[in-house]
């Protein structure tokens, strides 16, 4: 792939071409539309969902057509694709990125804020949220928290500090943030 | 690697400990057996999740990756874990900031601001991994002479799950990813069949945020799969995943509930984490591996009834 310059790319928009120079996903360049993407897709066999045209459209640059498509969460990212690609085109990990540019664009979906919000406030994507979770473990013979963030408050603020670190809370609306959005609203 | 091969720091992850404890209990209890220490990683967090805040914001994916192997680093232990999911994340962020100094930087200077620093010490490996190169099949089948007095005798339909194994690249199983058999030898020690069955490579469907924003999607891979499994008789279905483990449990009710007009029966086949089973084989009660549901608990796993299973190993409890 080193013989293959961004330069060249001159058919993909700017944002795009950033964002797989960024990533180093110049072997999407060798996309030959094969097919054997939407092939192996167990997402495709039950969908409209098309891998290869979404590599294509990626190729040509449709940025806002790509990023605003709810297809684009459709994907389980179980990587058969990217295993079985006879070009090399990490094709998961370029539908990862492209998701990381849809939500940087606005395009969440609402369940996912929802997790982030759990994730924010108590450092586990799956909570502790109902006493029946506790009672569970302790009729396994566990402490009734695991010593995960939910043990140790400590560890929670430290989560907190690095989502705001990396702006995670901005971006996804959450901690501050979502404050902020409700003193706005009412 | 660092160094001691017998005991390891246990990352719980989320979905185990808040969900389905019964994993955490029977995996502590069979490497218990085998004389493995787990040690607790005081204040992990989420791993983070890779199908969703992966696919949010990768920054933050690798910092928050990198906190948790801080905590393992300061224990000098390798990780062990559960989770494919976590197992995706944590092999994922180790190697990338092992290997590309840049990114190690960065995340360093977001972990500076809690005091911490990934220095890159350790190795992630997954419990599968772990029973099937270091205890290794045969000190397990020796085990399992001296365990139960009656042979187990179950058809297993065994999911793999997808991040056991894909991308290949970092996993040890020698690039196989395609048509492994791994998990098939190791839980065959207890005895039992593992099934061939159409699709068995397939992906559950919880993955990728697929369950949280688009619930019907993801259980439409969840039926497809229960049907083959059901073509093939199966008895249990055996996963090394807890949301592999969810999305066949509790899944399994669910889509007994939507698809009810587009499949033939109900299904009904309960759901083992591989080590329950282990721990069965080698002589350890239903009631330690967590196979006995509360009579008291509404609303927690398992959803799909144990009873089958039970009756058919003649330790009906």
């Amino acid at each position: 792939m080193e013989n293959i310059k961004p330069e060249k790319i001159t058919y993909v928009s700017d944002d795009l071409t950033r964002l797989l120079r960024d990533a180093g996903y110049l072997e999407l360049c060798a996309c030959i539309q094969c097919g054997t993407c939407t092939g192996s897709c167990p997402s495709g066999r039950r969908t409209a969902s098309r891998t290869r045209s979404l590599m294509k459209k990626v190729q040509l640059g449709l940025k806002e057509e790509i990023l605003s498509d709810k297809e684009l969460w459709f994907c389980s990212t179980c990587y058969t694709c990217l295993e079985r690609c006879p070009r090399g085109v990490p094709v998961t990990d370029v539908i990862i990125s492209l998701r990381n540019l849809a939500v940087k664009e606005g395009y969440m979906q609402e369940p996912h804020i929802a997790l982030c919000k759990m994730f924010y406030n108590t450092g586990h994507g799956v909570p502790i949220n109902e006493e029946k979770w506790k009672k569970l473990r302790e009729y396994h013979k566990l402490n009734e928290l695991p010593p995960t963030t939910h043990q140790y408050p400590e560890a929670e603020k430290e989560i907190q500090t690095l989502l705001k670190s990396t702006e995670f809370d901005k971006l996804t609306g959450v901690g501050d943030y979502e404050k902020k959005k409700g003193e706005e609203e009412s | 690697m660092a160094s001691n091969d017998s005991k390891f720091a246990l990352f719980l992850g989320c979905v185990i400990p808040n969900r389905y404890p019964f994993i955490e209990r029977a995996t502590r209890a069979v490497f218990e057996k085998f004389k493995i220490e787990l040690v607790d990683m005081k204040g992990a967090s989420c791993c983070p999740a890779p199908g969703v805040f992966r696919g949010f914001d990768i920054e933050t994916w690798l910092v928050v990756g990198a906190r948790n192997i801080t905590i393992a680093e300061e224990l000098g232990l390798d990780i062990a874990l559960m989770c494919n999911g976590c197992y995706g994340s944590l092999l994922e962020v180790n190697h990338t900031l092992k290997e590309d100094k840049e990114k190690r930087r960065k995340v360093n200077e977001h972990l500076a601001k809690i005091g911490r620093e990934f220095k890159g010490t350790i190795e992630i490996r997954h419990v599968v991994d772990i029973m099937y190169h270091d205890i290794g099949p045969e000190k397990i089948r020796n085990r399992t002479k001296y365990g139960r007095k009656t042979p187990l005798n179950l058809n297993l339909a065994v999911h793999y799950g997808c991040h056991l194994t894909k991308p290949a690249k970092l996993r040890p199983w020698d690039m196989e990813c395609e048509n492994p058999t791994f998990f098939d030898e190791l839980v065959e020690i207890s005895g039992c069949k593992s099934l061939n069955y159409k699709d068995k490579f397939m992906c559950c469907g919880a993955g990728g945020g697929v369950r949280g924003a688009f619930k019907e999607l993801s259980l439409d891979y969840t039926r497809e799969k229960l049907e083959n499994m059901t073509a093939a008789k199966a008895d249990v279905i055996i996963t090394g995943c807890p949301f592999c483990h969810l999305q066949f449990d509790l899944g399994q009710v669910e889509v007994n509930n939507i698809f009810k007009d587009k499949i033939s029966a109900p299904f009904n086949i309960p759901v083992l984490y591989f080590t329950q089973l282990i721990g069965l084989a080698i002589g350890m009660t239903p009631e330690e591996m967590g196979l006995i549901k509360s009579p008291e608990l509404k609303g927690v796993p398992p959803f799909t009834p144990m009873k089958p299973v039970l009756t058919k190993i003649g330790d009906s409890a």
